[in-house]
């Protein structure tokens, strides 16, 4: 299952850049991915190397219970925000339900790499 | 290069085969099975492999047939076992993952083999030992090990030592836990085999090997208020030669050289590597394909290597200003970069490894891509780890990548990458032109072809 590269709307934002590269000097590619990127998430934070984004990779796998079940008993019938495509927030409103955490369970199995089948 | 790359192969160029792959066929990958880690021992006898569900598995080289002398030895299994558990840390309501994130070899000291392997947060000491006898002939247990009632014994005999079919034990001989608040990406062993270090994302420690109570912290980058923090620590590791001097390399690009004879916290450096920035070319992408994934120094010592998200870097320890040397992994990605980041593709950790002699580096890439770049001559190729390549002795054909425009026959364009399939960890034998790459669930060893 290959990973998809957004294709979505990408043709047509093509084509409106193509129009405009027309009109102007040329912009570097990773520009022109930034304008994109702005395009699609007018939120997104200025600073992508700022103190949120780095916490947010501090923290990993962190699993409150108080506020699980309190945002369980806030939304009784809605479904749960999940994580939007806005990485610079820090979990805020994304309460990790126990799905969205990794297994816990220890591999009792022997890895595969140490098997027969599939060995050449 | 010995493929279609266009240029005649110099008597020196290597000429890839498939040898051997490692792990299950099918497609339905279990996390567990993600390979995490890659390492070769010392002398290239041993390969070691980590996963995602804290298993070690070794691979021993057979020893060369001498009538097989078109191939070097096979690597088959030697030992595999359980390194880390998950765990929970219920004072902060943490999950603490099993994944290995790196496995270290020790020199071989005796006829024991020793590594050292972390996840997150702890780091073990492993003794693998081989035992081919055992004792029989006990006057007071059977064979099976049941006592035999005493007055039954009339003889005495003396127990014997006999051969038995060779058992290859692994057992933790320390743990050196407690000493991470963040998460471990790196360990070190230093050039004195009797000290190492360990660090994560904010601290280095410094560990002697004996010794599983105490650690020195050597590098503190953690501000007063952590709403001021703006880079992370991402790898470190010790000189091959220098005992007192080490690395490390941060989220913006950096490399600091630190010399631990200068003080006890190496927090100011001696050197700080940095190429400077282009500021026309900045954009909101430019720190985050800076950071640094992996930091190697080569085998003289004189060298060092980095790999950020589309280059690898090599940086001469004379100079700080700028790399001697830069090569294109992917550049074709830079105009991609916006689905990379929505993908999270973007905060990929990709790894690079040197040859023995210094004169190749290799990484991986996407679509099972791995590159290899020939510093001497200044070629590179681009080859595929695929069961689809698997007659051994059957040189690999180079894969070409087409940015843009036409596609030529035979060349993949960039929205054609699987960018699922990932190669993250690469490792080269120290002495000899085989190499280990990991897929995502399976290791692949490929070999030059002999004569």
């Amino acid at each position: 299952m290959a990973a998809a590269l957004g294709t979505g709307g990408r043709g047509q934002e093509a084509g409106q850049e193509k129009q405009a590269m027309q009109h102007k000097d040329p912009i570097a590619p990773e520009r022109a991915e930034e304008l994109k990127l702005k395009a699609k998430y007018p939120n997104l934070a200025q600073k992508p190397g700022g103190s949120d984004f780095l916490m947010k990779r501090l923290q990993k796998g962190y699993f409150d219970s108080g506020d699980y079940n309190m945002a369980k008993a806030k939304m009784k019938n809605k479904q749960l925000p999940s994580a939007g495509p806005d990485k610079n927030l820090v979990t805020g409103d994304h309460i990790p339900t126990p799905q969205d955490l990794p297994q816990r369970k220890s591999s009792l199995v022997t890895s595969k790499l140490a098997g027969t089948h599939g060995q050449v | 290069w010995g493929g279609a790359a266009g240029d005649s192969g110099g008597g020196n160029d290597i000429q890839w085969c498939f040898s051997q792959v490692k792990g299950a066929v099918d497609d339905d990958v279990a996390e567990a099975d993600i390979i995490s880690t890659v390492e070769f021992n010392h002398s290239g006898e041993l390969l070691a492999t980590g996963d995602k569900g804290g298993r070690v598995v070794i691979f021993q080289q057979e020893q060369e047939n001498k009538t097989q002398s078109h191939s070097r030895g096979e690597y088959n299994v030697y030992s595999t076992f359980q390194s880390h558990e998950p765990e929970f840390d219920y004072l902060k309501s943490l999950e603490i993952e099993e994944k290995i994130n790196k496995i270290r070899w020790l020199p071989q000291k005796n006829a024991a083999q020793f590594l050292l392997s972390t996840n997150d947060k702890t780091i073990k000491l492993w003794k693998i030992s081989e035992r081919d006898k055992r004792p029989e002939g006990y006057n007071l247990k059977e064979e099976d090990g049941r006592y035999r009632d005493p007055t039954t014994v009339t003889t005495l005999r003396v127990p014997v030592f006999r051969p038995m079919d060779l058992m290859v034990e692994a057992s933790p001989r320390r743990i050196f836990a407690n000493a991470h608040t963040y998460h471990i990406n790196s360990i070190s062993i230093n050039s004195d085999y009797e000290t190492y270090l360990s660090a994560d994302d904010l601290r280095i420690n410094l560990w002697h090997l004996e010794i599983t109570d105490r650690s020195f912290n050597i590098v503190d980058i953690k501000p007063a208020n952590m709403e001021e923090l703006t880079e992370v620590i991402t790898a470190a590791e010790f000189h091959p030669n220098s005992c007192n001097t080490f690395v490390y390399s941060s989220s913006k690009g950096t490399i600091r050289l630190c010399d631990m004879r200068a003080s006890a916290l190496c927090d100011r450096h001696s050197k700080l590597f940095e190429e400077p920035e282009d500021p026309s070319n900045r954009s909101f992408f430019s720190e985050i394909i800076s950071s640094i994934s992996d930091v190697k120094f080569s085998h003289s010592g004189r060298y060092m290597m980095t790999r950020d998200y589309l280059s690898v870097k090599i940086w001469d320890l004379n100079m700080e200003n700028r790399p001697v040397e830069t090569y294109q992994v992917h550049e074709y990605l830079r105009s991609k970069l916006c689905s990379l980041y929505e993908n999270d593709c973007i905060f990929d950790k990709f790894e690079c490894c040197w040859n023995g002699s210094d004169s190749i580096v290799m990484t991986g890439s996407y679509n099972n891509f791995f590159r290899m770049f020939d510093r001497n001559t200044k070629r590179d190729i681009t080859l595929e780890a695929s069961r689809e390549n698997n007659k051994p002795r059957t040189v690999l054909k180079p894969r070409k990548v087409c940015a843009s425009g036409k596609r030529k026959k035979d060349e993949i364009s960039v929205d054609s990458l699987d960018f699922n399939k990932k190669i993250l960890h690469t490792a080269w034998h120290p002495k000899e032109n085989i190499i280990a790459v990991a897929t995502t669930n399976n290791l692949y060893i490929f070999q030059d072809k002999m004569n």
